[in-house]
């Protein structure tokens, strides 16, 4: 039987594209490690039920919630958080830039799931519609005023 | 919250799955998408001593053959939503599979893992049901079929046993003349269900009139559940207000049961409509 003792066991994780040598308890899930273990302030707990998508990452480029995802299953996959888009000297990604200009950020807590939905809903479908734009961030939620100015900025970055 | 410890296990194949839930009883729990799961031990609401983790056991993708669906267990709702094959041959899923969760939810739950879950307001269960739907479940003794109409037993509960997994989901393609539709009621796009109604139209050769028809209902009882087919009248309206005289639902801070009633009378009216409709198409 491969069943594992419930203390901790070594994973090697590729966070943003950098390989990290971590000590994990299999219950520990992906948030936990990223937030608590490697300190990413733009991953956040939120709701713990998969429902306020501040946690999102993106497995293997397709967004997941981090609080839904145990950190062993992640082990040999690529893991990108929010930092992970910019560039060299914290250089901000274009969409960050259009969020910015657009006044799409009040609080702030949201707005790392909320750029990583958007980024990839935009991948996939070059020019979403609002109301496709709408869909994809249903599960992103926003307790500050975000909402119009939110569109605005997902409208812009993909008409660029 | 934080889940309470477990210990985990990957399991690299169907059998090993089928092996370490003989071996470990009731604390273990099979781990698939984890959408429900998760949730539940992020709450606290369940406490399994050890995660079995079924997502190396199986890569294949969706297939057809002889007019059969075959759904892996891992489809995930997103395959459901964008494959060519689900779309051409199950478009009542397709559509439904719309409704749930969201993104993200989409990306890692499975089909499976969802039917195990038995959520009584399930989108994927009502369409199951109506399309009569079967799943093979591996156990220590070998495969069996069970068709979605005996699957489900209650709250969260299916018939299953307690060694056994679900390795694939088997839906009938759609045929022609055959039309569907799927109704939901929710309050906010991406909550659960609180009534929905998945219908499946079939007309006659002859005379183009609906010759059969199946309609399956979520968020009205401990489970989903089919109508009664001696209820169709052949009238929309009449058939759906006998099938929401049946219905019994339950109470509860989403709505009053009176309300779900309500609501299974037009959804289930409307439903037979657009279905028929489709199917003349």
């Amino acid at each position: 039987m491969n069943r594992r003792p419930m203390n901790k066991q070594q994973i090697t994780l590729s966070v943003n594209g950098r390989d990290h040598e971590l000590w994990i308890a299999p219950s520990d899930t992906l948030l936990d490690v990223l937030h608590d273990e490697l300190g990413m302030a733009d991953v956040r707990y939120g709701c713990g039920e998969g429902v306020c998508g501040t946690c999102t990452v993106l497995l293997d480029g397709d967004p997941v919630n981090g609080c839904l995802t145990l950190a062993v299953q992640a082990a040999g996959h690529q893991v990108t958080t929010l930092r992970g888009l910019m560039g060299p000297g914290e250089a901000m990604h274009p969409l960050q830039e259009c969020f910015l200009r657009r006044g799409a950020s009040q609080c702030g807590f949201c707005t790392p799931g909320m750029i990583l939905t958007a980024l990839d809903l935009v991948r996939r479908t070059g020019r979403p519609t609002r109301d496709q734009i709408r869909y994809a961030l249903v599960g992103n939620l926003c307790r500050c005023t975000g909402y119009t100015k939110i569109l605005d900025a997902i409208e812009e970055y993909a008409d660029q | 919250m934080v889940a309470p410890a477990f210990e985990y296990a990957a399991a690299g194949s169907y059998d090993e799955a089928v092996r370490l839930l003989a071996e470990n009883g009731e604390e273990a729990k099979i781990l698939a998408g984890g959408q429900s799961l998760m949730p539940m031990l992020n709450l606290r609401l369940a406490h399994p001593g050890l995660l079995i983790d079924i997502n190396p056991a199986d890569q294949r993708g969706p297939s057809v053959t002889d007019s059969l669906l075959r759904l892996p267990a891992l489809t995930r709702h997103r395959v459901v939503l964008e494959h060519d094959l689900i779309r051409q041959h199950c478009p009542l899923l397709a559509d439904a599979i719309r409704y749930v969760g969201n993104v993200r939810v989409r990306n890692r739950g499975t089909i499976a893992g969802s039917l195990a879950h038995a959520d009584p307001t399930s989108e994927i269960g009502c369409c199951a049901l109506a399309t009569g739907a079967r799943v093979v479940a591996l156990g220590p003794a070998g495969e069996r079929t069970v068709p979605a109409s005996d699957l489900f037993a209650g709250y969260w509960s299916t018939t299953l046993d307690p060694e056994e997994i679900i390795t694939d989901v088997l839906i009938p393609a759609a045929r022609p003349r055959q039309g569907w539709s799927f109704q939901e009621m929710v309050r906010r796009t991406s909550d659960f269900a609180i009534v929905a109604v998945a219908v499946i139209v079939n007309l006659a050769e002859r005379s183009g009139d609906p010759a059969s028809a199946t309609v399956a209902l979520a968020g009205v009882a401990d489970r989903v559940v089919l109508a009664d087919p001696e209820l169709l009248t052949g009238d929309p309206d009449e058939s759906a207000a006998r099938i929401a005289d049946t219905l019994h639902p339950a109470d509860d801070v989403h709505a009053s049961g009176a309300y779900r009633r309500r609501l299974a009378r037009v959804l289930v009216s409307r439903a037979l409509r657009e279905a028929a409709a489709r199917a003349a198409l």
